[in-house]
């Protein structure tokens, strides 16, 4: 009775089942590949970080268990890159987000040529970092050929050789110039958004310009600020090709980070089981930066 | 006390002028409505009254000085904008002392005044929540609480009501008419509702393309519309705008014959009008009735039942079609033929450039 009652209930009852059914078949294949594509080079690296596996000595295999781990936490390099790492994401940061929103406030004011001053700003974001970096070390900080050379020079003044005298500073400016007009669209989409009747009721209410980027323009962008925030986060923590092409994480270990410590682990000194070690740590940092991000992000996201 | 005059006010976007020359004085306790079309400039009207639009030429005058060049903080104006631009990220009551705050007002008097305010409003429960969780008539009155508490010489309203649904906006409209009452203050509104104009002002500035149309009290613009446009945008149904030609001009009024043949004889000086000139007669919908007697002869098309009124939609041969409100439910329906008579006192005649020819007798309301 009931059944043939509501015939379409039912049907699209079983439809529903089916579906419920054939869905998880159908995502399967991309969840598969993407879950090899994580959980393998997860796995291996945890078992690796575990055996003793040196490509110049492949006779020395077997089990190490937390020889690798000891071995990094007791290497002086290893505390020494991780502070790089964090220098090198706050400094960055700091610099992307703090120029980038007066940037954006700046190309939000109505000026001769705005738009192409905007497509100039944001293009060194299009150029790959091993480029800019070779730019950077060739064209620019080059203590003999370099521009900043030159003009300190007609200045009176005598060359600095950045990568040897102030070598994460000069990673910093470089990772900070690439990054910045990413810091800096975002933030301009995020400031052509606040509703112009909010501002003039503040200019109303006897805002000055001050009062209106602190009071009205700041707050509207925090969330803007928060997505920056996270996404380069995510990046800055792995900057590899900036160090590699202009320092090679030198003088000494002075612009070593934790991605550069790793590479030279395996590559350079062929230790695969303390590399994987170290790859460990930076999964479990990378882990506790996310895990604090996204909750405070998450939670101002909702506002 | 406040007073506003306005003197020639102009303003220009390059070389297109959208304010075109407007002369308004302003009352000290009155409330004006701008109304217009969209697009007549009504807006942009306040905007430079508010200081948030360059004046480009005329004397904007508050209390007999002039303040085209005082910034918008100083010229002692609050304005309450149609999205409300309430700070998101503040609370109730910091939207509303932040004016305050930034005149460096100490706390407690700040305190004070917002209190105050909120008592009239009665937002007091809500001070500490943020705009998004409040309803869209609570938000509209924490924006009229933040100009409140800047104790304005002079309210501007830039349609502030356009956001609200049907039912909030009858209780809004009252809800300001009371705070007009309660704070003895000038306020100045702009809409593009004639409802809003009609139930509020106690004057209307009727603007078109820049230009005042008409300025005066609410029966006086209804009664007494200076021009087509006036006639046609005050009144709700439109007033029947019909061609017709002067027949007869005398001492008492004037006969025009519309082309469908029935003669009218209106209580309105023919002026400089002669025989055979073309007019336009204007009827309001309740100036015509239904008689089986009367002059003019037409089709129902469409009956609009409102239950306290009838509109009845007439199509009439060799003439415009016509609009009728009828008190109370008719049994009129559509397609039935009927008759009209016309109610002479109701009529009014307008010359070719549109100008309406002087009424013998004045609404005695609209004096």
């Amino acid at each position: 009775m009931s059944t043939t009652s509501t015939p379409d209930a039912t049907l699209s009852g079983s439809e529903a089942e089916a579906t419920r059914k054939v869905g998880p078949l159908l995502v399967m294949p991309s969840v598969i590949v993407l879950l090899a594509w994580m959980i393998v080079p997860l796995v291996m690296t945890l078992w690796f970080s575990f055996q003793y596996y040196n490509l110049v000595d492949p006779t020395t295999r077997g089990f190490a268990g937390i020889d690798n781990y000891a071995y990094l936490v007791t290497d002086p390099d290893f505390w020494v890159s991780l502070e790089n790492t964090l220098i090198l994401l706050v400094a960055v940061l700091v610099i992307t987000v703090g120029l980038g929103t007066l940037l954006a406030v700046v190309f939000n004011l109505p000026f001769p040529g705005r738009n192409i001053a905007r497509v100039l700003a944001i293009s060194p974001f299009f150029v790959m970092p091993t480029v800019s970096a070779l730019i950077w070390k060739n064209l620019l900080m080059h203590p003999i050929y370099g521009v900043f050379g030159a003009l300190a020079s007609t200045l009176g003044l005598p060359p600095v050789d950045w990568f040897a005298q102030f070598p994460l500073a000069a990673v910093i400016a470089i990772v900070s110039w690439e990054w910045l007009p990413f810091a800096l669209l975002i933030l301009l989409t995020a400031v052509q958004s606040l509703d112009h009747e909010q501002r003039e009721a503040a200019r109303m209410d006897g805002a000055g310009p001050l009062a209106q980027f602190f009071f009205i323009t700041l707050p509207h962008l925090s969330r803007a600020i928060g997505v920056v925030i996270m996404i380069e986060t995510i990046f800055l923590l792995t900057v590899f090709a900036e160090i590699f092409v202009t320092t090679s994480g030198g003088p000494g270990n002075a612009t070593t980070n934790l991605a550069f410590l790793i590479y030279a682990r395996a590559l350079l000194q062929y230790d695969i089981g303390g590399a994987s070690a170290g790859g460990v740590v930076a999964i479990v940092l990378a882990n506790i930066v996310a895990f604090f991000l996204v909750r405070s992000i998450a939670r101002r996201l909702e506002v | 006390m406040a007073t506003l005059q306005l003197r020639d006010i102009r303003k220009s976007f390059g070389a297109f002028e959208v304010i075109k020359g407007i002369d308004l004085e302003i009352d000290d306790r009155e409330f004006v409505v701008f109304v217009g079309p969209s697009g007549c400039g009504k807006s942009t009207l306040l905007r430079m009254i508010a200081g948030l639009e360059e004046i480009t030429g005329g004397d904007l005058m508050i209390d007999g000085k002039r303040i085209n060049r005082v910034g918008p903080a100083d010229r002692g104006l609050a304005m309450v904008f149609q999205s409300y631009a309430l700070y998101p990220h503040m609370t109730v009551r910091q939207n509303m002392a932040f004016a305050l705050r930034l005149a460096r007002v100490p706390k407690a008097e700040r305190d004070r005044k917002v209190d105050e305010a909120a008592r009239i409003l009665q937002l007091e429960p809500y001070l500490e929540r943020r705009p998004k969780d409040l309803s869209g008539g609570q938000r509209q009155r924490v924006a009229i609480g933040r100009a409140i508490v800047r104790q304005p010489k002079v309210f501007l309203f830039d349609e502030p009501l356009s956001n609200l649904d049907a039912a909030l906006r009858g209780q809004m409209r009252i809800e300001l008419l009371r705070l007009h009452e309660e704070l003895n203050a000038t306020m100045i509104y702009v809409t593009h509702d004639q409802i809003e104009a009609m139930t509020m002002a106690d004057k209307i500035v009727v603007l078109q393309a820049g230009r005042v149309e008409q300025v005066g009290s609410p029966l006086e613009l209804y009664h007494h519309p200076a021009n087509l446009f006036v006639a046609g945008f005050i009144g709700s149904p439109r007033m029947n705008l019909m061609e017709a030609k002067v027949v007869e001009t005398g001492p008492t009024g004037t006969s025009v014959a519309l082309p469908s043949g029935p003669r009218i004889e209106v209580p309105i000086e023919g002026g400089t009008t002669a025989n055979g000139d073309a007019v336009t007669l204007g009827i309001r919908p309740e100036g015509l009735r239904i008689d089986p007697a009367g002059p003019i002869a037409g089709t129902v098309a469409l009956v609009e039942r409102l239950g306290g009124l009838t509109l009845l939609h007439l199509t009439i041969a060799g003439s415009e079609p016509m609009t009728v409100q009828i008190e109370g439910s008719d049994a009129t329906r559509t397609h039935d033929q009927i008759r009209l008579a016309v109610d002479p006192a109701a009529c009014h005649l307008f010359d070719q450039a549109g100008q309406a020819l002087p009424q013998h007798a004045r609404h005695p309301l609209a004096a």
